[in-house]
């Protein structure tokens, strides 16, 4: 959808609940996926003639392999709690973009079939039959859901729709209805070992660049290795760090931050990619396939740690799944995590006082910080609950002298998505994501008039590309976001690093 | 007669809860959760996680954050309806225990805080845009049920006063299988058949949130995941 027809909507406050705009975002979808894209996973290419059974086949197959799903299919009383807390309902005011609504689509069918009120009394509880027009509406409403969870921290059950979301975009794939972005994605992982099918000669002349720009910054020689054997670190990160603003800055961070911890480390080529788009489709094989790149990678250049830089989605994958769907991980020095957080490192030097940081660097920025939902709500950092909120701001406050945070319900475990995570960061939903990021935007624009916030970080490559994306709708620059790696790399001074001044920088 | 009638029902229903009731809360315990999803930022211990439940449960601690109103109605609804329920023991026991003497005169009064959650989130239901859209008509009956044995049950207590002690050895008297009279009294009529009604259809409606909520991996898993490795059964068998 062209983004040119979006009305960016204006709300009063972030939290702002609109009136119910019924149908509103009835003709919203994603592009299917085509037979090659589907074929790569394991899925049909096209709808199969007995999609019916097959659908009802595996929503059994899920209640009795997920006990999330069974769960929270049977105990949801609709006491409406959820109802206000989606940023996609919040800016576009669908009904059926409320979460407990978005899980009564699947509900309602799971009734019809599985419970006796539903098999014998449908009319009472709102059961209805599987229907092709119910498969188009699940296909359009659960991509019309990021997998944040924020309705699940404020229902009284802790009922996740993104778990529904998953199951019902996992029946999809298995009866031949894929969604193209995801998928052509999962298969270039497969084939290339990165979202963006960057090749290992591509990968390495891309990291030589950037040890050049480095060295013509600073006149440091900072390396950025590429699978080298025996290194002590692998660093697995989203490949949009390669080649993306604000991304690579954030690339460029961690390699100063390694360089001065004087540690050694390496990317693979093979596991190119932190990013797993195995979780945003539901599915625990594709998932697994790629995580397992991971420990292949991990045991050919015999590292002895692993570090995942600044990504969503990926950090949930790899703090809450990696254990099961890669480990055991006894090969690796037990003395760490497995895996660390880049800022769980970072922090850590900065404690050590390993680095060396003028936070007077970044005074040119106001800031502000964006807690991404993956990290927020479906993981942990360092050794405590709570960890994911205070180290990305502790590092911040080490390398930047103004930061404000948003108004306390917009951030944190109560932070909003940036619209467009969960598979949904494709141009084909842009609609949909600048609407969805109308709550966080709101939230930004009011830091910006109490404190002249002028910059907002992330530790999200889907945050970031998603927020270079819309912000200019909202009155920003697109380079208004940055990564947090970005921070510490204005900030620190590498040793040998001719002063501060850049003239003199230039003249060395 | 009608003891007979009450008594076969009761029977009936009491059968219905226990065998549904226990048949779900073994599927909940068998199926696995493949994977660690705790809402997070979550308890890292054992200890935490059974007082995070123990908060949603008392508190409601997760609602508490969502919604002032509905925290308020639902919490005053279920706490006077724990009162109740408690303040009922005495028609089953013999003599009465102790701490139930003690609640009685309270869980008299329960009835209508009772009562007034339940109008207030009816209210709710029927006023408020968002919720009259999520609801079913199941929904709207499940509080008539309830304000329905509310309503009969004060009444039999403050208007058409039953007599009580017959209640109490036909109760008696069916926990050791033999069936007395009940008095025919249509107050007392209708809030046991709106009881029974509510025992038959717990095992089959949203009922099930009150044994569910303890089985809900957002709130009952450890955030412990890089620490111990959680692996499902048939996830296992992949490794192989």
């Amino acid at each position: 959808m062209p983004d040119g027809d979006t009305q960016v909507p204006e709300l009063a406050f972030p939290l702002d609940i609109p009136c119910l705009k019924r149908g509103a975002m009835e003709g919203t979808k994603p592009f299917v996926a085509q037979a090659e894209h589907q074929a790569k996973l394991g899925f049909p290419g096209e709808l199969v003639p007995d999609w019916k059974e097959k659908a009802l086949a595996k929503m059994q197959e899920l209640a009795e392999k997920n006990r999330a799903f069974q769960v929270y299919l049977d105990i949801c009383v609709k006491c409406g709690a959820c109802t206000d807390k989606c940023h996609y309902f919040l800016g576009t005011g669908d009904p059926k973009n409320m979460p407990v609504a978005r899980q009564d689509l699947l509900r309602s069918v799971y009734r019809r079939y599985f419970t006796f009120a539903g098999k014998h009394f449908p009319w009472l509880v709102g059961a209805r039959d599987l229907t092709e027009e119910v498969l188009n509406e699940w296909y359009s409403y659960y991509h019309q859901c990021s997998e944040c969870r924020r309705c699940s921290v404020f229902c009284p059950y802790g009922i996740d729709t993104a778990e529904i979301t998953m199951a019902a975009r996992e029946i999809l794939d298995s009866v031949g209805v894929g969604q193209k972005y995801s998928n052509e994605i999962i298969g270039k992982v497969k084939d290339i070992g990165n979202n963006l099918g960057l090749n290992p000669k591509a990968l390495r002349a891309t990291l030589e660049d950037l040890e050049e720009d480095i060295e013509d910054d600073t006149g440091v020689s900072v390396r950025l290795p590429l699978d080298e054997k025996g290194a002590d670190i692998l660093l697995v990160t989203p490949s949009a760090d390669f080649f993306a603003e604000p991304h690579i800055e954030g690339l460029i961070g961690y390699a100063k931050v390694f360089h001065e911890a004087g540690v050694s480390w390496t990317l693979s080529s093979y596991a190119s990619e932190a990013a797993n788009f195995g979780l945003f489709i539901g599915s625990y094989e594709n998932m697994r396939e790629i995580s397992l790149r991971i420990r292949k990678a991990a045991q050919d250049l015999g590292v002895k740690r692993i570090i995942f830089g600044e990504c969503g989605h990926a950090w949930r994958v790899a703090y809450s799944f990696l254990n099961t769907l890669a480990g055991p991980w006894d090969f690796l020095d037990q003395s760490y995590p497995v895996p660390q957080h880049i800022l769980e490192f970072t922090w850590d030097e900065i404690q050590k006082g390993t680095l060396t940081l003028d936070p007077s660097r970044n005074d040119h920025i106001r800031l502000t910080y964006h807690d991404s939902c993956n990290v927020a709500r479906a993981s942990g950092m360092g050794d405590y609950p709570g960890g994911q909120f205070e180290i990305p701001r502790n590092v911040i406050r080490a390398v930047c002298n103004n930061f404000f945070d948003m108004e306390p319900d917009t951030i944190r475990e109560a932070t909003l998505c940036c619209g467009g995570g969960g598979g949904l960061l494709t141009d084909d939903l842009l609609d949909l994501r600048i609407k969805g990021s109308a709550p966080r935007m709101k939230a930004l624009q009011n830091v910006t008039e109490e404190h002249g916030v002028t910059h907002m970080a992330a530790i999200c490559a889907i945050c970031k590309t998603q927020f270079g994306k819309v912000m200019p709708k909202y009155g920003y620059e697109m380079d208004a976001i940055l990564s947090v790696h970005q921070l510490v790399s204005n900030a620190i001074i590498l040793t040998g690093q001719e002063g501060e001044d850049e003239d003199e920088a230039e003249d060395a | 007669m009608l003891g007979t009638v009450y008594a076969i029902l009761f029977y009936v229903a009491t059968l219905i809860l226990l065998i549904g009731v226990v048949r779900k809360i073994r599927i909940y315990a068998r199926v696995p959760a493949p994977l660690k999803i705790p809402t997070t930022p979550a308890p890292k211990t054992r200890g935490g996680v059974i007082l995070r439940v123990i908060r949603e449960v008392v508190l409601f601690e997760s609602l508490y954050k969502s919604n002032k109103w509905i925290w308020l109605f639902g919490w005053v609804f279920h706490m006077a309806l724990w009162l109740v329920l408690a303040r009922h023991l005495r028609y089953f026991t013999q003599p009465v225990w102790g701490w139930v003497e003690v609640v009685q005169p309270l869980g008299t009064y329960a009835g209508f805080a009772m009562l007034a959650g339940l109008a207030g989130l009816w209210a709710r239901r029927i006023l408020v845009e968002r919720i009259r859209y999520i609801s079913n008509p199941s929904d709207h009956l499940m509080l008539a049920l309830l304000m329905g044995i509310g309503a009969s049950g004060a009444m039999t207590r403050f208007v058409a006063h039953t007599d009580i002690v017959a209640v109490k050895a036909y109760m008696l008297g069916l926990m050791r299988f033999r069936v007395g009279d009940l008095p025919n009294d249509p107050t007392l009529l209708v809030h046991l058949g709106l009881v029974i009604v509510l025992m038959i259809v717990f095992p089959i409606s949203k009922l099930l949130h009150a044994p569910g909520v303890f089985f809900s991996p957002s709130r009952n898993q450890i955030d412990n995941p890089r620490e111990v490795r959680h692996v499902a059964p048939w996830a296992a068998k992949m490794e192989n």
